[in-house]
């Protein structure tokens, strides 16, 4: 018996349709498909399963994931453990948002439209830049496509400077897409938990570099001197890219402030599940300069035939549905929906909301730091720090955190490649983490790690 | 006064609204601007919106009620499968145990999702007929760019890279097409389809003669084609390609209508993008986010992107390819889509998604079959799952263009097809109707498409000002991209408001009020 939950069309219906078109049978429909390239037996599937099977087999898989829900994680680098406001998944729930796609009939689809031009609006509030597209796969995907307009503004250089601040993923995405757009990714040495400007400045070609990527704060933790990097970069042609996660900019100064050109980050920390790693969505806000060199979709503000105020896609002729071969880029759907969920989270939390959680996530963090440092463990970082922090273990991490998951608890990610050094433990404690959780995980911690 | 709730979030706010609690402080509060640099502490804040749980409510609802989703009523929007997406793969996705799981935790604390990767990488194997696949690439465009890259790496590895620069693309393609083998640094040759919508098995033999065959990279096809036809001859072109040392890149927008009927595999194809959001039921989210997994053959598998899931015993792991492209999106994918998609194929079994592909053509063709008295279509002979009407006629005789009928469409509650594409075909509607429209919601659509046949006989003017019942009237697009507003500013949509003015003066000939919005009053 074939799964009908899904599939309207009854044998009586298939006969009637099939008689309308002038047919006997459905595979005539398939005349054009050659034999020899016909399936002539059965796919090889698992059974079909009926919804309540589907459910059961399902939790059984997830209940072989140790989750966020159960015990307290510490980890983070750069997929965070925030709390999601409740009615968030609600709005997002709604079929409207859910199921349309991309905003083709704007006439009916002004409620998506208007969301995504209230999200850009918030993105280029916080990151202090002018103008944001509707959204980016991820944010190393931005990184990376933050590059490549960079490159598609310089065509003549060649090299892509990326901080070994930044996420070793991050990195790696650049590194494959310089592989695409022929240009070589070169990373800076980090000085202990920052990019070293001396570095920076030896490394920087006026005619070869187009861009220059940082993390803001970094991938240990560390808030870097955008300004002094700023100055620095601006001493040639090339653009300077600030990667920043969006909740920290609650209490850091906004990147456009102190430099930035392109601003680009995840807005997972805004109401998007960790969803073992996506969806999440990414976003890519640019000064004015740019706009018409950003890849994607983006949502602009019009009137329609009776002078009432609408939305529609903006400057649309950057996009690969029209210049195909001459496209800013190739992206089609990119991530709306999180997008829509980090605008509901941003719009939840409010001006004065954002800051108290950035302050919660900074005060939580340093309580954390501070026993473990009690506990004798070395903090790594030198510089001011936001959520995360590395410290110095004496152990193999992956072993301290198999012992720690026994004891209830997800450890720290262990950055030791990115940092050069080994046993560099990376810990974070977001808003959700208590008081009491902190203390007990450190005293776990001295247990299995010392 | 009554709240307009569709008001831009920003004219909502009031001063100490807000949705947001956080639990007391149990600890002493750290004041970080004592360690940062003074220029690092943030001066003004973001002028985020402040709202109240309730209003924040209402005001999305309200956006909402003013988009057009698929429980809204039929979406035939071509090329783009605006199938049902089940509730029951929302509540898998939202389960603790998937939803609340970091991507970096150890792989002993995250056996389970390594699972469900692992048991779709082998389904979807089975669906395409290839030898591996890869979940990361997080749209179809990305995967594309995913297996161009794998193409681009093959020729490195053989030496050829320099020589083989040219990707055929046939007129009909999706511009991503063009524009990933562009971004992946090939140059494209486009070929021209025939009058059946077909590819030319002669056009693509003699750009081989014309360029070199040792400067043939590949080729890229969708089939069926974005004309809603099989292309008969794919596995003759694909061999041209292989002769002349080439890739060949199946493109797998319509992948819908052939599940368990045949595969890019059997058609000889080296790559192929799957779109799980199209044919798997992965909700499209208002555009996005998608999935697009590509199945390669064991030619390419050692260049796919690392990393890759396996199975040893009982136990799942992760693996780098030996030769791997490297990283093309965080962590695995876009985890949560891949999930939906599996439970979609669990849920289905072989039977069903080969159901699925025949109701899907069948709906198409008895669409197709029932229009096409009334309406012109573009190509002989029976569809897949999509078809394509050109409606060139009715805009010569009668000065009404695809663009007028689509925005018809929504005044009856139907959303309009793709409209203007394939580009290849003047004044067209490219219709998909997908499998899960029943027979009477099809009914209705034919309805509609015969009321408005007539329409455009009788009162073409209304038709040409449709839709008369939607949320807006016709939108100025063009004064969008002339005056862009890009972020809320009352400044810049006022000034906005100035050009429009000067563009629509028969509109304020009898008004006298002259600010945003009242020239309707």
């Amino acid at each position: 018996m074939v799964q009908r939950r899904y599939l309207p069309n009854t044998e009586q219906d298939r006969k009637d349709m099939l008689e309308s078109i002038g047919v006997n049978d459905i595979m005539e429909l398939f005349e054009t498909v050659p034999e020899d390239v016909r399936i002539n037996e059965k796919m090889d599937l698992p059974d079909q399963l009926s919804e309540y099977e589907l459910v059961k087999y399902f939790n059984e898989l997830a209940n072989k994931n140790t989750n966020s829900s159960q015990v307290p994680f510490f980890l983070g680098a750069g997929t965070y453990d925030h709390h999601i406001p409740n009615l968030v998944h609600h709005i997002t729930s709604r079929q409207e948002f859910l199921t349309a796609y991309v905003p083709y009939q704007p006439e009916v689809s002004q409620g998506e439209l208007q969301a995504m031009f209230e999200w850009q609006t918030m993105i280029c509030e916080l990151t202090g830049m002018e103008v944001t597209n509707s959204g980016m796969y991820d944010g190393f995907n931005a990184v990376a496509e933050a590059a490549n307009l960079a490159k598609g503004s310089n065509k003549k250089g060649t090299k892509v400077l990326v901080s070994g601040a930044v996420h070793p993923q991050a990195i790696e995405n650049l590194d494959t897409y310089g592989y695409t757009r022929d240009y070589e990714v070169e990373v800076i040495d980090t000085k202990a938990d920052v990019t070293d400007l001396d570095d920076l400045k030896s490394k920087l070609d006026p005619k070869e570099t187009v861009a220059v990527v940082v993390q803001y704060p970094n991938f240990f933790g560390s808030i870097e001197d955008i300004k002094a990097i700023a100055d620095l970069v601006h001493e040639t042609k090339a653009e300077l890219i600030v990667s920043s996660n969006p909740l920290a900019l609650g209490k850091l100064e906004a990147p456009g402030k102190l430099g930035a050109d392109m601003v680009v980050g995840d807005v997972q920390p805004f109401g998007i599940p960790m969803s073992v790693g996506g969806p999440h969505a990414g976003y890519l806000a640019v000064k004015k300069s740019l706009t018409r060199k950003l890849p994607s979709r983006i949502i602009g503000h019009t009137y329609d035939s009776d002078g009432e105020e609408g939305f529609v896609m903006a400057l649309s002729t950057r996009e690969q549905h029209i210049r195909r071969e001459k496209a800013t880029s190739n992206y089609s759907s990119n991530q709306a929906l999180f997008g829509l969920t980090s605008a509901i989270t941003m719009s939840v939390l409010g001006k004065e909301g954002i800051q108290e959680v950035a302050q919660r996530n900074i005060t939580n963090a340093h309580y954390l730091a501070k026993k473990v440092e009690e506990a004798g463990f070395e903090l790594v970082n030198e510089s001011p720090y936001f959520n995360e922090f590395s410290v110095k273990l004496n152990k193999d991490i992956a072993e301290v955190n198999s012992a720690l998951l026994e004891k209830g608890y997800v450890g720290g990610y262990d950055a030791s490649d990115a940092y050069g050094e080994e046993n560099i433990y990376l810990l974070c404690a977001t808003e959700k983490r208590t008081k009491e959780e902190m203390d007990e995980f450190v005293n776990a911690l001295a247990e299995v790690a010392k | 006064m009554f709240t307009d709730y569709n008001t831009l979030i920003f004219d909502l706010s009031q001063e100490g609204h807000t949705a947001y609690d956080l639990p007391s402080l149990e600890i002493e509060e750290y004041d970080l601007s004592a360690d940062l640099d003074n220029h690092l502490v943030r001066e003004e804040a973001a002028n985020l919106p402040e709202v109240s749980e309730l209003q924040l409510i209402r005001h999305y609802t309200a956006l909402s009620s003013r988009t057009f989703g698929i429980e809204t009523g039929p979406y035939p929007l071509g090329s783009c499968t605006m199938k049902y997406n089940p509730k029951v793969n929302e509540d898998i996705a939202a389960m603790p145990g998937f939803a609340n799981v970091h991507p970096l935790q150890s792989v002993e604390s995250k056996q389970g999702a390594l699972q469900v990767m692992y048991e779709m990488q082998e389904a979807l194997k089975e669906v395409t007929g290839f030898d591996a696949v890869t979940l990361q690439p997080k749209a179809g465009a990305h995967g594309e760019l995913t297996a161009i890259l794998a193409f681009k790496k093959y020729f490195q590895e053989k030496g050829e890279l320099e020589e083989r620069k040219y990707i055929f693309v046939p007129d009909s393609a999706h511009g991503t097409n063009p524009a990933t083998a562009a971004v992946a640094g090939f140059d494209i040759v486009e070929f021209p389809s025939n009058e059946k919508g077909m590819m030319d098995v002669e056009a693509v033999e003699a750009a081989i003669e014309q360029y070199g065959p040792e400067t043939v990279a590949g080729v890229m096809i969708t089939n069926p084609s974005t004309a809603g036809v099989f292309e008969t001859y794919a596995k003759d072109i694909v061999e041209l390609i292989h002769d002349a040392g080439g890739l060949a890149y199946y493109d797998g927008a319509n992948l819908n209508a052939i599940m368990g009927i045949t595969s890019p595999g059997l058609m000889g194809f080296d790559a192929a993008h799957m779109n799980l959001h199209k044919t798997m039921t992965g909700p499209h989210g208002g555009g996005g986010p998608g999935s697009g997994p590509i199945g390669v053959n064991d030619k390419l598998a050692p260049y796919l992107p690392a990393p890759m899931i396996q199975k040893e015993g009982d136990s799942y792991s992760l693996y780098d390819p030996e030769k791997s492209i490297g990283r093309v999106s965080g962590y695995y994918g876009n985890f949560g889509v891949n999930l939906r998609a599996y439970a979609y194929v669990r849920a289905m079994g072989a039977d069903g998604l080969r159901r699925v592909s025949e109701d899907a053509v069948l709906n198409a063709n008895y669409l197709r079959a029932e229009l096409k008295d009334k309406y012109d279509m573009a190509f002989p002979g029976y569809c897949m799952n999509d078809f394509t009407m050109t409606l060139s006629r009715q805009a010569k005789e009668d000065d009404v263009t695809a663009k007028d009928v689509g925005k018809r469409m929504l005044d009856y509650g139907v959303h309009a097809p793709t409209t203007y594409f394939p580009l290849h075909v003047d004044e067209c509607l490219q219709w998909e109707p997908t499998e899960t429209e029943s027979k009477q919601d099809l009914d209705y659509i034919i309805e509609v498409m015969l009321n408005i046949a007539e329409e455009i006989e009788t009162d073409p003017e209304m038709v040409r000002k449709a839709p008369h019942n939607a949320p807006v009237t016709r939108l100025d697009e063009v004064l969008a991209s002339r005056k862009p507003v890009l972020t809320y500013d009352r400044e810049a949509i006022e000034a906005q408001y100035e050009v429009f003015k000067e563009t629509h003066a028969d509109l304020f000939e009898q008004e006298d009020q002259q600010s945003p919005g009242s020239a309707k009053a």
